[in-house]
């Protein structure tokens, strides 16, 4: 082709696309917005697979919606008839029938369900992916060894499509821990062709893109940018969802996703400051959703093991001498559960979280601080996790005020994020305010990690009370066995313990707070807090 | 003069090696473990151990110094935890997101800085002297997350003239093919003109933000060296013999005005290409300066380092670029090592 003619044909080209372009651009461009979710939130994920090393939350929310797992929760109206997921109800999700005997269950999976590449989904694939799950070590391990599933020969192929888990022991979170985000079912034929030998179970590959059979599939992925969803349209574990598309896209600046929403661009956010969130929710332009975290609580704690909060009348002046409602009111702009200033007389309830019987007097803090033996106070640090100073800072700030008032000088630590968990895990902070919330909700599953002289990470004041352990022991056998007489004793028994000794002191249960657009619905509350899509219509 | 610049390159390896060996020691001085980071919220002690040694942090810090250089002879600058990605893959994609942003705000900043200091400098005392200094100090005092905010408030939240705030492209327009990575470039050698149009609104409000904040050193500094020049002797030569002031202004005042203007720009240039974090962090833009402050808060070592690297190669390029500068500006700098 000589220059010239290719000069021409260019130019006609180029002409011609000029030419068409924009018509074809615009409608496809409305019809693309009706289908399509825009989803804006402060940060996204960095690794599309839960198993992976250090995989972040918003991981998460990849990982629910583009796999499917076995089973799942019934959903129940929650607090304001907003849907909130059912503890003990399960749902068929890739199982189509689930038979629970003594010591095993056992799933018989859909036989026309496929991965997102069109392969069958078999036995195999399950008995990987389980495998997969307790064996890459780490977080989802972890998880996995929370419910009892420990091993990969509990995971036992019957035929083709059933699959049956063997119990290591009885426990009453074995099933719930199957429902969790972590035993999801991955393609492994897929897989096991990207794995190499330095990395069996072929992390690398299903870091950089989705190999399951979920509702969506992650179609482009740009790291910290944006994340794009498709539906998969031959899903066959649920209703089809109704958003053809999500468009994820992470705008790290507060004030700029509340304006995105505000001039309708964007559809969803959370992580709004609370402030903002509270304004929208006045202003009533907006759908809101504030729902408290499941089996959560914002926590004062004490490091015990150390003077002078190894003196439990130290403890309870600390819990007299908080400014409780002034932290809901002013930190949180009222969107919180108190956990605080139960009535005297109210009995303790089977029930995880409630309200301990604390609430703020002087008085009577300084009464038992001087019976402890410190009349005119001490000098302590209090730290706090900077990854969420939005909270934290001002919270701080106003314990500090308020325990000046009975001589306790309080200096304030400011821990960056990254090194937040490593200071946790020493255990050697004083006095500290942090968050805990559990995946799977269960009174004796929140105190076995915080409260257990197993010492777990998340038993952050190093408290050990042989009385607490066998309350908690108790009640964890007497769940496994179904005595709920027994097991209604050792709950309330351990509730009322951890109030009199008061190695932490319970503040508040935080709110997830969720703001879309009037013509969105189906918000579902799910255990992990984040979206789910397949539920959501836009209208 | 090609000589004379690798020689100047070769000068640039040492500060560089000192660069690599700095970095890898201040990243890993650093407060926090990312092994414990990384293992997420409710790992215990055996899962914090068992990432760090996936990350290969149980090693001893030489081996672990030795491994880190042999990678980057290769051009591997490792992996980033955070976003998951090759550190060399995302600092190629997201450096042109920011020399296009900083290029332009510069250039912006040129086109308004240098009249107006050229003319504050011929008219001391003037209205459009005491301008010059209302803007320049507005400009400088007004921290850049400020103005990108009361930017973005006032032109896309309140007159909705601007498009929202969400990165280089409007949500909906797709990407242009990939050739130079500055999307103006790119969507024009592809004839892409909806793609240019939307990047090129995407451009306005951070450009701007960029331009108020970079205004001040420019317009000063030409000011500055334009009242020095003009009352040297042989401006008042060149009017006594009887030459336009256009003339005299232009063609020999300015010319050798520009030295000290030339040095500003290069240093206004490196300052902002590092420093538009907060610019970046405003308008969700996927820049170079996001990626590494992001970085730095998790602790994640590889990007910090490739970052800094990238900058000081950056640096380099630059300082070398000004100084062929000043040769052809005026003749009597010699490029020397």
């Amino acid at each position: 082709m000589k220059r010239r003619d290719f000069l021409k044909t260019a130019t006609g080209a180029a002409a011609g696309a000029m030419v068409s372009g924009p018509a074809i651009f615009s409608s496809a461009k409305a019809d693309a917005r009706s289908e399509t979710l825009l989803i804006v939130s402060e940060s996204g994920p960095n690794n599309l697979d839960i198993h992976g090393v250090g995989t972040n939350v918003p991981g998460y929310e990849v990982s629910w919606n583009c796999y499917d797992r076995l089973i799942g929760h019934e959903m129940k109206a929650g607090p304001g008839g907003v849907p909130y997921y059912d503890r003990d109800k399960f749902k068929p999700e890739l199982a189509e029938d689930m038979t629970i005997s003594d010591m095993s269950a056992t799933f018989k999976l859909r036989k026309n369900a496929k991965f997102h590449d069109g392969t069958p989904v078999t036995a195999k694939d399950v008995k990987w992916s389980l495998d997969r799950s307790v064996s890459v070590g780490g977080f989802p391990t972890f998880q996995m060894s929370a419910g009892s599933l420990k091993k990969p020969e509990q995971f036992v192929i019957v035929d083709d499509h059933t699959v049956r888990v063997d119990f290591a022991t009885k426990d009453r979170l074995t099933i719930p821990d199957l429902a969790v985000i972590v035993p999801c079912v991955i393609n492994s034929e897929l897989v096991k062709k990207n794995a190499t030998e330095k990395d069996p179970w072929g992390l690398e590959y299903t870091k950089m893109q989705t190999a399951g059979g979920g509702a969506y599939k992650v179609t482009k992925w740009t790291a910290g940018t944006e994340v794009i969803l498709e539906r998969n349209d031959d899903w066959v574990s649920g209703p089809m969802p109704k958003i053809k598309r999500v468009i994820w896209r992470m705008v790290p600046q507060a004030g700029n996703r509340r304006a995105l929403l505000e001039r309708g661009d964007a559809d969803m956010s959370y992580e709004l400051p609370y402030k903002d969130f509270q304004e929208i929710k006045a202003n009533g332009k907006m759908n809101v959703v504030s729902l408290p975290f499941s089996n959560g609580i914002q926590y004062i704690g004490m490091n015990v093991t150390k003077p002078p909060f190894d003196n439990p009348k130290v403890r309870q002046a600390v819990a007299y001498a908080l400014p409780y409602q002034k932290i809901v009111d002013a930190v949180l702009f009222g969107l919180a559960n108190p956990m605080f200033g139960a009535s005297a007389d109210k009995p303790t309830e089977v029930a995880w979280p409630q309200p301990t019987k604390y609430n703020t007097d002087m008085a009577k803090a300084k009464a038992l601080l001087a019976e402890a033996g410190y009349p005119n106070g001490f000098e302590t640090t209090i730290s706090f996790d900077l990854g969420f100073a939005v909270v934290n800072e001002p919270l701080c700030v106003l314990v500090q005020e308020s325990l000046g008032q009975i001589g306790i000088k309080t200096t304030i630590n400011k821990i960056p994020g990254a090194n937040w968990r490593t200071e946790l895990n020493k255990k050697e902070m004083p006095f500290y305010t942090n968050v805990f919330s559990g995946w799977l909700d269960y009174p004796e599953y929140f105190f076995y990690w915080c409260y257990h002289g197993d010492n777990s990470v998340f038993n952050t004041m190093s408290y050990k009370s042989p009385e607490m352990d066998k309350l908690i022991n108790g009640a964890r056998v007497a769940a496994a066995s179904g005595d709920k007489a027994a097991y209604d004793k050792d709950v309330k028994g351990f509730v009322d313990l951890a109030f009199t000794d008061v190695p932490r002191i319970p503040l508040y249960q935080p709110y997830v707070n969720v703001a879309m657009q009037k013509n969105i619905s189906g918000y579902q509350y799910w255990f992990h807090r984040r979206l789910d899509y397949r539920a959501l219509v836009k209208a | 003069m090609l000589g004379l610049i690798g020689k100047r390159l070769m000068f640039a390896i040492p500060s560089l090696i000192g660069v690599v060996i700095v970095t890898f020691l201040l990243t890993r001085a650093l407060p926090g473990d990312p092994a414990a980071y990384f293992a997420g919220p409710s790992a215990d002690k055996q899962a914090i151990e068992e990432i760090r040694k996936k990350l290969g942090l149980d090693k001893p810090l030489i081996e672990q110094f030795f491994r880190y250089t042999a990678d980057l002879a290769k051009g591997d600058f490792g992996n980033s935890l955070t976003t998951g990605q090759p550190v060399a893959t995302e600092i190629r994609n997201r450096l042109p997101a920011s020399a296009e942003l900083t290029l332009l705000g510069l250039m912006v900043s040129v086109m308004i800085a240098i009249p107006l200091g050229i003319l504050a400098a011929t008219r001391p005392g003037s209205w459009i002297d005491h301008l010059c200094r209302v803007t320049t100090t507005a400009g400088v005092s007004l921290p850049v997350f400020f103005t990108g905010l009361v930017l973005v408030y006032v032109f896309y939240f309140r007159l909705g003239w601007s498009p929202a705030p969400l990165g280089r492209l409007d949500v909906f327009a797709s990407t242009p093919p990939n050739v130079t990575g500055f999307y103006l470039i790119d969507s024009l050698i592809a004839r892409d003109w909806e793609a240019f149009r939307s990047a090129f609104n995407q451009l306005i409000l951070p450009t701007a933000t960029l331009a108020i904040f970079s205004l001040a050193p420019i317009a000063r500094m030409t000011r500055a060296s334009m009242l020095a020049i003009l009352s040297s002797d042989f401006v008042r030569t060149a009017r006594a013999s009887g030459l336009s002031p256009r003339a005299v202004i232009v063609t020999y005042a300015f010319r050798n005005a520009m030295l000290p203007v030339i040095t500003t720009l290069s240093m206004t240039f490196s300052f902002l290409l590092g420093a538009n974090v907060l610019v970046e962090k405003v308008f969700a833009w996927p820049g170079i300066g996001s990626y590494a402050v992001e970085a730095l808060i998790s602790s994640d070592f590889a990007p910090v380092q490739g970052f800094v690297l990238t900058m000081a190669v950056m640096y380099v390029l630059i300082n070398l670029i000004i100084d062929i500068l000043y040769g052809v500006i005026d003749p009597r700098v010699r490029l020397e090592g």
